[in-house]
């Protein structure tokens, strides 16, 4: 058997130059006479970026971390030799220890990798790697049931929609297999466009065929002839290797008629986005197909009654479709039993954020917070404190300590004020200032918003321009009652999704931050030191040693002071960067809160003592208590 | 002059759901789309102007002014932002003295944020055109930027 050398194409890795290794081992194997002993293949994602660009050594399963191009000569050594190169191994942080293969690092030992079993182990550009995988073996099966059959084949496994709102795959199928229609479409939601979230993309970076497989299984299901992939434009290596996949299913007789010997007819079409967050939006995603604008439209007609151009049409998102196979693979029984009562399977998750193990995680359902942050991600870097983690992108919501041990699932989510999402899930430590977080997801809302219906358009402009009065220290109490009663507002009014999701980021902070945001508006302090209409750099004279440093590096020149004598910074021209402090050797600069900025400014001079005092309560301790 | 528009209007004026398309092609064919290359598709199409410049101004992908030799698009995901992405577009605007969407007057760099890249891992990131860079801090933004205005010097 001749011995894989796997490097990591996915976009993670890609970025940190895996291309440059790959090439690098292409010519040293091909340099020492050993392309025919070794078979060297460009994988999709192994999930942990952090340590990009891997490469996986088989059968033996050496896992090399951080390899650059210089690596390449020893690592072709210590393949000859059917040795380790220890300085590649992973180390583990805690121990200190090098671990060898892939299961023995802590990433990966609580996830369940189903979804995304053959990332970063097959060629995602060979169909053959995937047949070799167990690929397509599941139409043989899907082909011998009668669609209804199938329909409750995936009813009992108990799919959920895994592109946000949780519904259950089953019965969308059933409403557009009962629907009337002469032709009716199958369509991948690919349109992944929450910050922080690539799930979708890396499965068809890494193992496209999967997709199609799942796709093919929703059409026969349904009575659909036609598929399509909607795919953002942004991710110009999905496009292309779906591209290659969707050909050469087409060469193998997997797409096209009579496939298999079945009588089913079903063709797949990729559809690139033109970079609208919206059209992750059922309908708007319809709209956009039709070649409109992508605006959404009222519901009921459900897509799956009335869709692309008026027809029963099935919106499944990608990580939804990629484990069809692995349902009938294991069965629907034995794949219910992973899981929660109300949720059943894997989910993946984008983690990223203030974590030491940036990457794509699989877990079981009802896997609690702490699990995944601190067992799979290693915890928070620096030395810092846990604070929050946002779920589901700017639509989600965030949850504090309080919520590390809750199993997660669809309906804990929603119960916490959050939801499942996409699954990106940031994580944030004691520096990320949640008002500013909320403002920062509610631009992103307000930027991506369509404009067709009020609640959304005018609403979510609201609410931003509360968020911004108060992150610049204009706020006032009365502010924090407004946001709350305005974003349910919006919520009840608002057309779709968007527009009823964008508020949640703002009431799960006012929920779990409330004092945060007390802080904000009552002492015009901002205690985690971000808001900088509230922060003012100082030097502390007795501590300044005039060493001119911060005066050097300063990029405004505010800062002023001779030889000898302590430096200045002068407030007005002070542009607030920080570099003087990062620079400073003596720890003479320090941010201070709240004094002297905004319209504020009399008020706050006059609660001056309160907010010292507010100030320490919080930093000590105020914060646990959530 | 608009070279190629009329063989993709060929390609696609009988196509349902063909305009997204169709300017996709166009723009990668001509940089951007003006308003003559609107007006045309328009006529072509049998659509009104205002449908078609409808569609090219609701989708980011589209653009309607020239753009620049170099595009940096700075991350503003969530990711890179609690990493500190604002710092690097404050720094990228004041290299480039130009606000972020715009072009600098002598066409070399365009300014855009994005929602997000994707590399998460190595945020704060960047792109300038097909190159990734990550872990920035606005400190690192002037060499940066004066490698490709060598580079751009060269080639002129």
């Amino acid at each position: 058997m001749r011995r894989k050398v796997l490097v990591c194409g996915g976009t993670g890795c890609v970025s940190s130059r895996s291309r440059e290794v790959y090439d690098a081992l292409e010519s040293e194997l091909a340099g020492r006479g050993l392309g025919e002993q070794f078979e060297l293949k460009y994988t999709g994602c192994h999930g942990f970026c952090e340590q990009g660009p891997l490469v996986l050594v088989e059968p033996e399963g050496y896992f090399y971390c951080r390899v650059t191009k210089e690596h390449v000569a020893k690592l072709v050594d210590s393949l000859q030799e059917g040795s380790v190169y220890e300085d590649l191994l992973y180390k583990d942080p805690d121990t200190g220890n090098r671990v060898k293969t892939r299961n023995d690092v802590p990433f990966y030992q609580k996830q369940k990798r189903l979804v995304l079993k053959n990332c970063g182990l097959i060629n995602p550009e060979s169909i053959e790697d995937y047949l070799n995988a167990g690929g397509y073996r599941t139409l043989q099966k899907v082909f011998k049931m009668s669609p209804d059959a199938v329909i409750d084949e995936v009813k009992k496994a108990g799919l959920r929609g895994r592109g946000g709102g949780g519904f259950p795959t089953g019965l969308k199928w059933e409403y557009a297999r009962k629907a009337r229609g002469d032709k009716k479409y199958i369509i991948c939601n690919a349109d992944e466009g929450d910050p922080g979230a690539f799930m979708d993309r890396s499965i068809l970076e890494g193992d496209p065929h999967r997709v199609l497989e799942g796709m093919l299984t929703a059409g026969y299901a349904i009575g659909a002839g036609e598929g399509f992939v909607y795919i953002r434009a942004e991710y110009p290596l999905a496009v292309r290797r779906l591209d290659i996949a969707i050909k050469e299913a087409r060469e193998k007789g997997f797409l096209g008629e009579n496939i298999l010997g079945s009588g089913f007819n079903f063709d797949i079409h990729i559809k690139q986005g033109a970079g609208a967050f919206v059209c992750g939006e059922e309908t708007a995603l319809i709209e956009s197909i039709q070649g409109n604008r992508g605006m959404p439209r009222p519901r009921p007609p459900f897509p799956a009654v009335k869709g692309l151009w008026d027809r029963p049409t099935v919106v499944n998102n990608v990580e939804t479709l990629a484990n069809l196979p692995i349902i009938f693979d294991m069965g629907a029984e034995a794949y219910a039993a992973i899981g929660t009562e109300q949720s059943k399977g894997t989910k993946i998750f984008a983690l990223t954020g203030k974590i030491k193990n940036t990457g794509l995680v699989e877990v079981p359902m009802g896997i609690t917070l702490r699990e995944i942050i601190f067992d799979i991600g290693g915890g928070i870097p620096n030395g810092k404190k846990f604070k929050a983690v946002q779920i589901g992108g700017p639509s989600g919501g965030g949850l504090s300590a309080q919520h590390l041990d809750l199993p997660i699932d669809y309906d804990s989510l929603i119960d916490a004020g959050a939801m499942m999402g996409s699954g990106g899930l940031v994580v944030m430590d004691e520096d990320t200032c949640m008002v500013e977080l909320a403002r920062f997801f509610l631009s992103f809302t307000r930027m991506e918003a369509c404009g067709k219906c009020t609640p959304c358009r005018e609403g979510n402009t609201r609410l931003l321009e509360i968020l911004e009065r108060i992150v610049e220290g204009r706020g006032e109490l009365q502010d924090l009652d407004l946001l709350e009663s305005l974003g349910h507002t919006i919520i009840d009014t608002s057309l779709c999704g968007l527009g009823q999701s964008a508020p949640n980021p703002v009431l799960s902070a006012l929920k779990y931050f409330r004092p945060e945001y007390e802080m904000h508006v009552k002492n015009k302090l901002c205690p985690a030191g971000v808001c900088k209409a509230l922060l003012s750099y100082r030097i502390i004279e007795e501590k300044c040693k005039a060493c001119g440093l911060c005066l050097k590096h300063c990029p405004v020149g505010a800062i002023t002071g001779k030889k000898g004598e302590p430096h200045r910074i002068d407030p007005e021209m002070c542009k607030k960067c920080g570099e003087c402090l990062k620079k400073c050797p003596f720890g003479a600069i320090v941010l201070a809160g709240g004094d002297g900025f905004g319209q504020g400014q009399s008020d706050h001079k006059r609660n001056h003592v309160s907010r010292t005092q507010a100030l320490y309560n919080l930093k000590s301790g105020g914060r646990e208590r959530h | 002059m608009h070279t190629g528009i009329d063989e993709l209007l060929e390609k696609y004026w009988h196509i349902p759901g063909g305009l997204v398309p169709l300017l996709q092609e166009v723009q990668k064919v001509h940089g951007y789309l003006s308003r003559e290359i609107l007006e045309k598709i328009a006529s072509g199409m049998g659509i009104s102007l205002a449908k078609v410049a409808g569609v090219a101004t609701f989708y980011h992908q589209f653009h309607l002014t020239p753009r620049g030799r170099y595009i940096i698009k700075v991350c503003m995901g969530t990711a890179c932002h609690v990493r500190g992405a604002a710092e690097v577009l404050f720094a990228m605007e004041d290299e480039l003295g130009i606000k972020v969407g715009h072009t600098t007057p002598d066409l070399t760099f365009t300014l855009d944020q994005v929602a997000c890249l994707g590399a998460c891992g190595l945020a704060p990131v960047i792109t300038i055109n097909d190159e990734t860079y990550g872990k920035l801090t606005p400190g690192q933004v002037p060499k940066l930027i004066e490698k490709y205005r060598e580079e751009a010097a060269v080639v002129h």
